[in-house]
């Protein structure tokens, strides 16, 4: 075989497999919609976070606005701090709620970002004020529990 | 008493024969580690002759097209029905896509088409540089003042390590539309959920990336292994077809021991 019929057929063959790459790139990985060209910071603190983890989305009104890139723990208020990178398109005022919520009845955990009335808006940086942690299953049976109990004496 | 002597001889007998096992290993090792040492040392020169190259990437990676095409195309399928089989039971059918595509990229793409590229063209690139060993035209190389390992070994090589990953990833995407082609277009999984749920869950830099990466070490272990049982075969008939034997066989356990240990550290905290 001559040496341009061989070129000729290595060159489809990498040209199909760079267009398989690009298939898995685009078609079934997310490389288009996840990776926001820019982006901020903003921290938030949550007395317990639950089942959340690095890389678990970040929604507001069911819309992926950016990811959670860090998760640590604050050893002066014993708190743990979420690191969210949100998209730089996306503005939220001050007093935005940051809620952590369940997708479905036994779903991956996500962050919910509720926008708040305030005229100025996040900056890279800054900390969310408003949150509320993940619902964790054992407190609220105990809670339902405890519950039952003080209606009084039971039937039994 | 020449019962218990003949015990004792017998028992440094195995030992001895067991010490000897150990030592030859790890003299092939070294063996191996040189001769990838002198491989690397000469891909300079063999790069200067590229169609050396250009042509082992056609034969060990395009003539395998169809096989890896084809067994993607099944192996999607078998995915497809096998997991819609599963996902229906608990009335998730939609997450199909991500099933297949996941298990495809993650794993059954880069394992299977560095299984299927060991045996077809793993074997072949021994068999022929053993045959020349044997035929006496690697020493004829070295007395014209051609090196060997520039010429014959080296081009083998980089043909095999540049075509592993593109074929995994071909093998991939015929998977992925294998998985298609039974769940959507046969079985009737809703397409918009089967492909949004797929790109939903697979990351490229986490689940694409790590696949490519994982075909890439396959092709440098596979490459590797068919050159050197090739170069080091023993030059008579029985030795080259021992050695071919010994290339698929150490190819498949060196894919399937590294599949665990660079999952293990891509995806430990995947949890």
């Amino acid at each position: 075989m001559n040496r341009k019929t061989l070129d000729l057929w290595v060159g489809c063959f990498v040209a199909l497999g760079f267009a398989a790459i690009l298939f898995l790139a685009l078609k079934v990985g997310n490389l288009s919609a996840a990776n926001f060209a820019e982006t901020y910071q903003v921290t938030a603190k949550f007395a317990n976070i639950g089942g959340l983890k690095v890389r678990a989305p970040v929604k507001s009104a069911g819309v992926v606005v950016g990811r959670v890139t860090e998760i640590r723990f604050d050893p002066q208020t014993y708190e743990a701090v979420a690191v969210l990178n949100l998209d730089g398109r996306y503005h939220f005022p001050k007093d935005t709620f940051a809620l952590i919520l369940t997708a479905g009845l036994l779903g991956e955990q996500y962050i919910g970002l509720d926008p708040g009335g305030d005229e100025k808006m996040l900056a890279a940086g800054d900390a969310i004020a408003k949150t509320q942690s993940a619902v964790v299953l054992e407190k609220l049976i105990s809670q339902f529990m405890f519950n039952k109990a003080s209606e009084g004496p039971g039937n039994n | 008493m020449a019962d218990d002597e003949q015990r004792a001889t017998a028992l440094t007998g195995a030992l001895v024969s067991l010490g000897h096992s150990v030592t030859s290993a790890m003299q092939r090792l070294g063996y191996a580690t040189r001769f990838l040492l002198m491989l690397l040392r000469w891909s300079g020169q063999s790069f200067r002759r590229l169609h050396l190259t250009i042509r082992e990437i056609y034969f060990s990676g395009f003539q395998s097209l169809l096989i890896i095409m084809v067994s993607g195309l099944f192996i999607g399928m078998v995915l497809g029905m096998q997991g819609y089989d599963t996902l229906q039971r608990y009335g998730s059918a939609e997450a199909l896509g991500v099933l297949v595509a996941l298990s495809l990229v993650r794993e059954l793409g880069p394992v299977v088409a560095a299984l299927l590229f060991a045996s077809r063209a793993g074997s072949s690139i021994t068999a022929e540089i053993g045959l020349m060993k044997t035929t006496e035209q690697l020493m004829a190389m070295d007395m014209m003042a051609v090196n060997p390992i520039a010429r014959v070994v080296a081009p083998r090589f980089w043909g095999g390590v540049l075509s592993m990953p593109l074929l995994a990833a071909l093998f991939s995407a015929t998977g992925v539309f294998g998985g298609y082609l039974i769940g959507v277009v046969f079985i009737g999984v809703d397409n918009g959920a089967f492909w949004s749920q797929m790109q939903a869950s697979v990351d490229f830099r986490y689940d694409v990336w790590s696949g490519i990466v994982k075909s890439f070490v396959f092709g440098i272990a596979v490459s590797l292994i068919a050159v050197f049982e090739g170069y080091d075969a023993v030059p008579t008939a029985e030795g080259v077809s021992s050695s071919i034997k010994s290339t698929v066989v150490k190819s498949a356990l060196a894919i399937l021991a590294l599949d665990f240990v660079l999952t293990s550290f891509m995806f430990r905290e995947a949890g």
